[in-house]
């Protein structure tokens, strides 16, 4: 069977959900090769095992942290030329789609971004699967030359383990002078809010416009049903809440099973976020607002007297 | 200062967008277009940055003759030119041949700086920045959410899921911009009427020698084998809060188990 290579998002030897998500899929496809870059290659090394890495490629030297996508993606030109693999699985995050970009170029190969799922393909080569147009679309897609790199999506897989022999290969990659030019001078880490990540999270709660600025519903409604937090655009735009949070075509695009959109009138840039969520659910003073075409259950009515009422309920029940 | 900005003239988003069932391909004339509103955010900053200095800036697209649009709409907000490539072989191309094209197009314009928005509002895909600098071997800076030049240098402020960064990179260089960096300005009608008689260059593949076999769908690495839409989500419940709208909320997530 080919290999698989699999692109490792980690935090300093965290290995994230995604990857064992694209570990899951990989070994659908052949055998998984993980492609750890940067330090805690060891610590990582269990949780690519438990998830069928059979191999994990390792490239580390000091100062590969100072340049953006450079580092991996010398690396995976390096070994899609010596191993031959059958597809390339990437996270499809912004940093994954820059290193996709430039691989597909310098290895003339198809490329496709943002898939849902990925199989053997009827013959030759695999399928995928995209949500397109916000959500309106379902399309399905192949790579038709070179090796197939394809972005893969957050939540696109449930994990599943299977021991692999994950067997460390060490690989040195040169960094071409013309990708040193570009440094990285500083890097303030963002500081973690103890909720859930938001693309992986099962339950979202988002706030938006008729927040009025103020999120600690929002907040507190999130956190006795263990949520994610999330924000509109019109949020973001207005200073309310970091963008980092943002659901929508320009922020994160999420697909939990329970979605609850606050004070958000439901905008095609906000559908396109969060539309394929599972259970929708939404609460906002105007009934003529989009965003009730989409609910299984929508209260009209101001989100300040609903949410703490609804929290308040939560914590009761809970007992 | 020479900033050139790549835009796309996109099937509004808005609307019913499609697909062309001949070939798979985005309906690009059932839906009215107009210039990807992401790329309104490219142009408002190379227009700040060619007014805090000496600088001018050209708009480059590449498509039909109706992504002219995208470029008016460019020349109304104040860019000084306009490229089009226009071609018929053009039609289908993947961001692969689209990078081939804007990056030869870009070989024949003299820059500094290349901007573009952080993808287009059909195909979303977001990788045509990182393959115009992999294919003319100049940095990339993506996602930028602030941008500034130091004589040949230029420094962006990138706010990732993980970090806020800051990246020096000398130029020329090309950068890609999100939607939290500017406001973009509207049209004036001294802006829509000076459009009328700014210089807008129409290239062909050829004038860029490129070979037609490079580029559109047949030339493309990955094929759309099928398209469905999505099926419209069936109607649920909606209440009026009477007082109580929050138990009932409760009610609704405790009876399909998610409290």
């Amino acid at each position: 069977m080919s290999e698989i290579l699999v692109l490792v998002d980690h935090d300093d030897g965290n290995v994230r959900k995604t990857t064992t998500e694209l570990l899951t899929i990989a070994r659908r496809l052949g055998e998984p090769s993980a492609v750890y870059v940067g330090a805690g290659a060891e610590a990582a090394r269990e949780t690519l095992q438990a998830y069928g890495a059979e191999k994990v490629y390792v490239v580390d030297s000091p100062d590969m942290d100072e340049y953006l996508v450079a580092p991996k993606v010398e690396v995976l030109v390096q070994l899609m030329a010596s191993a031959s693999p059958a597809a390339v699985l990437i996270p499809s995050t912004p940093e994954g789609k820059d290193i996709a970009g430039r691989l597909a170029i310098r290895t003339d190969s198809g490329v496709i971004t943002d898939a849902v799922d990925a199989r053997p393909g009827c013959g030759e080569g695999l399928e995928t699967t995209q949500s397109v147009f916000a959500g309106g679309y379902t399309v399905e897609a192949r790579v038709t030359r070179g090796t197939p790199i394809v972005t893969v999506k957050p939540n696109s897989a449930t994990p599943e383990q299977a021991e692999g022999a994950a067997q460390v290969e060490s690989v040195s990659v040169t960094i071409p002078d013309s990708a040193r030019a570009t440094r990285i001078t500083d890097r303030q880490p963002r500081t973690k809010s103890g909720r859930p990540e938001l693309t992986e999270a099962a339950i979202v709660v988002s706030g938006g416009r008729g927040t009025g600025g103020d999120f600690a519903p929002v907040e507190a409604f999130a956190d006795s049903l263990g949520a994610a937090v999330g924000a509109s655009r019109a949020a973001v735009d207005s200073g309310w809440y970091p963008h980092a949070f943002q659901v929508g075509q320009t922020g994160k695009t999420v697909s939990p099973q329970l979605y609850v959109a606050a004070g958000i009138s439901g905008a095609i840039q906000h559908r396109a976020g969060m539309q394929t969520s599972k259970t929708i659910v939404a609460v906002n003073k105007d009934s003529d607002s989009p965003i009730f075409d989409l609910v299984d259950f929508g209260v009209v009515g101001d989100l300040h007297k609903i949410l703490p009422q609804a929290t308040e309920e939560i914590t009761r029940r809970k007992g | 200062m020479n900033i050139v900005v790549c835009v796309k003239h996109v099937p509004d988003a808005t609307a019913n967008r499609t697909f062309r069932a001949s070939d798979n391909t985005v309906d690009r004339a059932g839906v009215d277009g107009l210039l990807s509103e992401l790329d309104e955010y490219a142009v408002e900053e190379a227009l700040k940055i060619a007014e805090a200095g000496d600088g001018e800036v050209t708009v480059l697209t590449m498509g039909p003759e109706r992504a002219a649009d995208a470029i008016r709409k460019s020349l109304q907000m104040g860019v000084h030119k306009g490229v089009h490539v226009s071609d018929d072989a053009i039609h289908g191309s993947d961001a692969i041949a689209t990078s081939l094209v804007l990056a030869a197009a870009l070989k024949r314009i003299d820059f500094d700086l290349v901007l573009c928005g952080m993808a287009s509002t059909d195909g979303v895909m977001g990788l045509v920045p990182a393959m115009l600098a992999e294919r003319l071997g100049i940095p990339a800076l993506t996602y930028a959410v602030e941008v500034s030049i130091d004589g040949d240098r230029v420094t962006v402020r990138r706010d990732s899921d993980t970090a806020v960064e800051t990246v020096v990179a000398p130029l020329p260089a090309v950068v890609s911009v999100t939607d939290q960096i500017n406001e973009p300005r509207y049209p004036s009608f001294k802006g829509i009427m000076a459009a009328k008689k700014k210089p807008v260059e129409t290239w062909t593949l050829a004038d860029l020698d490129v070979d037609a076999s490079q580029v559109g769908l047949d030339a493309a690495g990955t094929a759309v084998t099928s398209y469905q839409a999505r099926p419209p989500r069936s109607s649920g419940t909606v209440i009026s809060d009477e007082g109580d709208g929050g138990v009932q909320l409760v009610d609704f997530l405790a009876a399909q188990k998610f409290v």
